[in-house]
């Protein structure tokens, strides 16, 4: 039996930064009937951090996502977003859900996709077309705009509907395992286009998945979860040098050690 | 493929024509010929010889009547059915989005919807007499339950996901409605306006067979009575015709949406 590597060590939790954090949990705890789902979760994440939750299936890694974005109940404690309690869905908060065939409108293309949210957001409608023309240039569906979203692949849809939510100009990203149903070479180039994205317009990022080296590569801090009841049990940050890069990243010694302990983690807990 | 659209079984009619359709149809006019001649007498006052019943249509065709009747009973069906189907949609969507309404009114729904057309037509008669109104108000009646209860649950059904999404970015009721929920019931509700559609043929040949003095139905019923068999079988195959045009329409028309629709 190898010994693990006892040089690494890592920081529990972000180092504060200036001010007051963007998201804040205290001591929220949830239960549907017999069963708890999340029980004295405490969290602060940072204005511009990208914060990965990682965890085994029902450790109710989504269920704190739909907190943040005010599209489920909480039985005890408080979720703040800038300071006020969290009630209902915030205009700062957009969600890239995880089913992408389940989260474009099927009838309208991928223009008429993302005009929904500047409709939401009452742009002017002569705003429009530059508006979704670059957007969808941004996500590479320049081309395809008149398409329909079943005339995409998984890959694009899923583009498509990160294109929606930049149109929300969202100060908050809530990302619910966004490329699990794609391919790996798709979705290595998707994680690139995000951490892209969220680096240039600043925006704090809140990425659930069950891929552990997808919440290492992306995160700025990694939060493991343990299922019954749903807690964090886990939390470190990810000081890794950036821009992140799939092959030098990922063979990073320190990407490799903090893998191992991850894993160990969600193995033995 | 999308998953979440409802299938629609496409329709026979897209399949190209086979001319062995017709070996079945050939074969039974000719027996029937053959039958005919051997034991139905020229003069006979319940059957006719197929070779009667084809110069009786063209006949009929020739002097207009069947036209006129033709109109009188399209005309009828569309109206009851534009009537029906307006209202079944208005209520449909109505019980669709709001579950307070619809358990209001479900009583209602379900005592009503079972009643038979033909029962409505003494009722009928003595609301509005004989003519265009009596035959519109039944075929309305009748064509209003399917719209409706295709057009709620095809409301009701909305993709969750979507709803989310409209919370998600904030949509108002209004705009949650017309922008997700009733353009995603758009394909069912179009497969219910052909069903009511056909349903309303049904009702009027129907409504004038039993009751009322014009169309299709009472031509019809006018020769049996008058025992012209052959002009009463010529209108029969009339109506077939006119029925199998008139779905034939309906599909062109859901292609057609479809297609500009861009579904595959």
């Amino acid at each position: 039996m190898q010994a693990l590597p006892p040089a690494v060590t890592f920081p529990a939790a972000a180092p504060a930064a200036a001010g007051k954090p963007v998201i804040r949990f205290i001591e929220v705890g949830l239960s549907y009937g017999q069963r708890r789902i999340l029980e004295g979760i405490d969290l602060d994440i940072w204005r511009g951090e990208f914060v990965s939750i990682v965890g085994p299936s029902g450790c109710g890694k989504t269920t704190l996502l739909r907190l943040i974005a005010g599209l489920a109940r909480k039985d005890e404690g408080q979720v703040f977003y800038n300071g006020a309690d969290v009630r209902e869905p915030s205009p700062d908060v957009a969600v890239v859900f995880q089913d992408y065939s389940k989260a474009l409108l099927p009838w309208r293309t991928a223009s008429g996709n993302v005009a929904l949210a500047l409709e939401a957001m009452n742009v002017p409608r002569k705003e429009w077309a530059d508006r979704i023309g670059s957007l969808l240039d941004l996500m590479g569906l320049f081309k395809d705009r008149d398409k329909l979203p079943g005339q995409m692949s998984g890959g694009m849809q899923q583009r498509l509907q990160i294109a929606r939510c930049l149109a929300q100009e969202p100060k908050v990203l809530l990302m619910d395992e966004p490329f699990g149903a794609l391919d790996a070479i798709t979705r290595q180039s998707l994680q690139d286009e995000v951490l892209r994205i969220v680096a240039e317009r600043k925006v704090t990022a809140f990425f659930v998945t069950h891929d552990l080296e997808e919440a290492i590569y992306l995160g700025d801090r990694v939060v493991g979860m343990a299922a019954n009841p749903g807690r964090i049990a886990k939390s470190f940050v990810v000081d890794l040098p950036k821009p992140r890069d799939q092959l030098t990243t990922r063979e990073h010694p320190r990407f490799l050690a903090m893998r191992h302990d991850l894993f160990s983690f969600i193995k033995h807990g | 493929m999308r998953a979440n659209q409802p299938v629609i079984a496409p329709s026979r009619m897209s399949q190209g024509f086979d001319p062995r359709n017709l070996v079945l149809p050939v074969v039974v006019f000719a027996i029937a010929e053959v039958l005919a001649l051997a034991y139905v007498p020229a003069d006979s006052f319940s059957l006719a010889a197929p070779h009667d019943v084809a110069v009786e249509l063209v006949r009929h065709l020739a002097d207009g009547t069947l036209m006129l009747a033709t109109a009188q009973t399209l005309g009828a069906a569309l109206s009851g059915l534009g009537l029906g189907g307006g209202l079944g949609l208005v209520f449909g969507v109505v019980l669709g989005l709001s579950p307070a309404a619809d358990r209001l009114m479900s009583v209602t729904v379900e005592t009503l919807r079972p009643i038979p057309p033909a029962a409505l037509i003494p009722l009928s008669l003595l609301v509005y007499g004989f003519g265009l109104r009596m035959e519109l108000a039944i075929i309305a009646f009748t064509t209003m339950w399917p719209v409706l209860v295709l057009t709620r649950a095809a409301i009701r059904e909305t993709e969750p996901g979507l709803i989310e999404v409209a919370r998600v970015l904030r949509l108002s009721a209004w705009r949650t409605a017309t922008r997700i929920v009733l353009p995603g019931a758009v394909p069912r509700i179009f497969v219910a306006f052909r069903l009511a559609a056909a349903i309303s043929l049904v009702v009027a040949v129907t409504v004038e067979v039993v009751a009322n003095p014009r169309g299709l139905g009472y031509g019809m019923m006018l020769a049996a009575q008058s025992l012209h068999p052959a002009i009463s079988f010529a209108f029969l195959v009339w109506i077939a015709i006119v029925g199998w045009c008139f779905n034939w329409s309906l599909v062109w028309l859901e292609r057609q949406f479809f297609a500009r629709r861009g579904a595959e």
